[in-house]
């Protein structure tokens, strides 16, 4: 395996820099001729850290018969913009942000990736603020879908998608509000995991809505998502809702098999307005699991209107100094549903909490049943860039707000998810992985499975840096 | 709790006075179709009876 070539695992480079079969140097220029070379076409990146990639790449090298350097040895990665990477502006998406000061420290988890021996390569495209799924950005321009370049990535961790899809890096970071993980890993036919709610730590991230904000790896294999969420977990003061948890690594059970776990089915809302390509996905998976059983999630379409109306208000109490000052840098899009969601009556906001609790205990005693729920991770493939609206369940609706019918219900009470891409053709479409809290070992060793089976896998698009962008 | 769409321009109006937020006639349209949406999201929610002692999800610890 040539490590340097563009669809090599964060494992397969790991061993080859430690073994010295190859350099983490080497593995770094790869990497960065390859954004050169496709992120004119894909606009997954909005800044490279040429540079520091290549100072931190030489110190790896540099640890060569002196101690190892780590499970993640010379893997390329980047982040989601909203990251703090010291110099940097964390811009989040946004114009306003860009007159922020540089970032004083890197966010935790870019310095326990760094620790376990990865290289950063730079920040990734995303929707303003986090309040997207689409991949759009009015100020940067939008993620393409290296499967269709007229496609959305999906977001609102687009770049983060684009780029681990159109392998440009083995593993990405992005953040999960509503499903800003599990989306673009849909549409972008990738593997995306969202822990549970405070497994792995926010600090010197920017936020978005404190009450249902997680953060998580993108990757092409599972081992790699594995490897990358076993290094970043681990407390940390500096985020108020991160667990006092000891780290539980997943990468040591994966292999361990879906033997005697039980496997669900999520029935009622979670087919509702499925296109046929969602439905296909998902029966395709329970086949291969032998998952039979339906489960209906109480009262899923109401905990979806909850996280709705708190995403909204919580945003909207986030942004609210800039909607008065600086309403005019906003995205429009962002802006006019942040303004909205200001003016949302608070007792409402209290209520929608309030269903939060007894909608969690309600779906905790679904899992005495079982231990896994599968679910469409997306109602359809990857929309046309600027599509604005699509037909579901016979209404017609807004894409940007609506992607996420699946995967809100699901974060809203914080359920650890690892989204896994279902190879259909044209394009590829996932479905996620539910397991109850601080268990994504056993998605991990689901979608391992399924990996390992030929079920699901992240299709390799063709690109070209001669591929013309769509106007 | 929903209010009726002829009736939400007065809302946003006073809402934006109160919340001292300037709205640029242009943008009042998708205001007010957000709006619409968030409070029948709200009222999906608040519709479902809960006991009196339901505790909010979000926990502080001192």
């Amino acid at each position: 395996m040539d490590v340097s070539q563009p669809w090599a695992t964060a494992a397969e480079i790991a061993a080859a820099v430690t073994s010295g079969r190859t350099s983490a140097l080497a593995v770094t220029e790869a990497a960065l001729a390859r954004i050169t070379e496709l992120n004119p076409t894909l606009n997954a990146f909005t800044a490279v850290t040429a540079q520091r990639a290549r100072t931190r790449a030489g110190a790896i090298d540099a640890l060569r018969g002196k101690r190892p350097p780590g499970p993640l040895a010379g893997v390329p990665f980047a982040v989601k913009n909203l990251f703090d990477i010291a110099g940097l502006a964390t811009v989040a998406g946004s114009k306003i942000n860009r007159a922020h000061p540089p970032a004083p420290k890197d966010s935790p988890l870019i310095e326990r990736l760094e620790a376990a021996g990865a290289v950063l390569v730079g920040a990734l495209n995303m929707g303003e603020y986090a309040y997207d799924f689409t991949g759009e950005n009015i100020h940067d321009g939008p993620s393409r879908n290296p499967h269709d370049l007229a496609r959305m990535t999906g977001g609102s961790s687009g770049g983060s998608g684009g780029a681990v899809a159109g392998g440009l890096v083995p593993i990405a970071l992005g953040s999960d509000t509503n499903g800003s993980i599990r989306v673009p890993s849909s549409l972008c036919g990738i593997f995306g995991l969202k822990p549970t709610y405070g497994r792995l730590t926010r600090a010197r991230s920017f936020p978005f809505v404190a009450s249902l904000d997680h953060l998580g790896p993108f990757a092409r294999s599972v081992r790699d998502l594995a490897l990358a969420y076993d290094v970043m977990q681990g407390p940390d003061a500096d985020d108020p809702a991160c667990a006092q948890r000891a780290t539980e690594p997943a990468t040591p059970v994966l292999e361990r098999g879906i033997e005697g776990l039980r496997i669900a089915v999520a029935g009622g809302y979670f087919r509702q307005g499925a296109f046929p390509e969602a439905l296909k996905a998902i029966d395709l998976v329970a086949k291969a699991l032998g998952a039979v059983e339906e489960i209906e999630i109480p009262q899923a379409h109401r905990a979806r209107a909850a996280a709705y109306v708190i995403t909204a208000t919580e945003g909207a109490a986030l942004h609210l100094d800039r909607l008065r000052k600086q309403a005019r840098d906003f995205d429009p899009a962002v802006r006019d549903r942040l303004i909205a969601g200001a003016m949302v009556p608070s007792t409402l906001v209290v209520k929608a909490q309030k269903f939060r609790r007894w909608y969690r205990e309600r779906v905790l005693e679904l899992f005495t049943r079982c231990d896994v729920i599968l679910a469409p991770a997306t109602p359809c493939t990857a929309p046309k860039i600027g599509q604005q609206n699509f037909m579901l369940g016979g209404a017609e609706l807004p894409v940007r707000a609506n992607m996420g019918l699946y995967t809100q219900p699901i974060s809203f009470i914080g359920l650890p998810v690892v989204a896994v891409p279902v190879p259909l053709q044209p394009l590829p479409i996932g479905v996620q992985i539910i397991t109850a809290p601080w268990r994504e070992d056993i998605a991990l060793r689901v979608a391992y499975a399924l990996e390992q089976m030929g079920a699901v896998a992240a299709p390799r698009p063709s690109l070209k840096p001669s591929l013309k962008v769509p106007a | 709790m929903a209010i009726p769409p002829d009736q939400l321009d007065e809302f946003i109006a006073a809402a934006a006075r109160a919340l001292e937020i300037p709205l640029d006639p242009e943008w009042k349209p998708a205001v007010k179709s957000n709006l619409d949406v968030t409070l029948k999201h709200a009222a999906v929610v608040a519709e479902f009876e809960m006991p009196d002692d339901a505790e909010p999800a979000p926990i502080f610890k001192a």
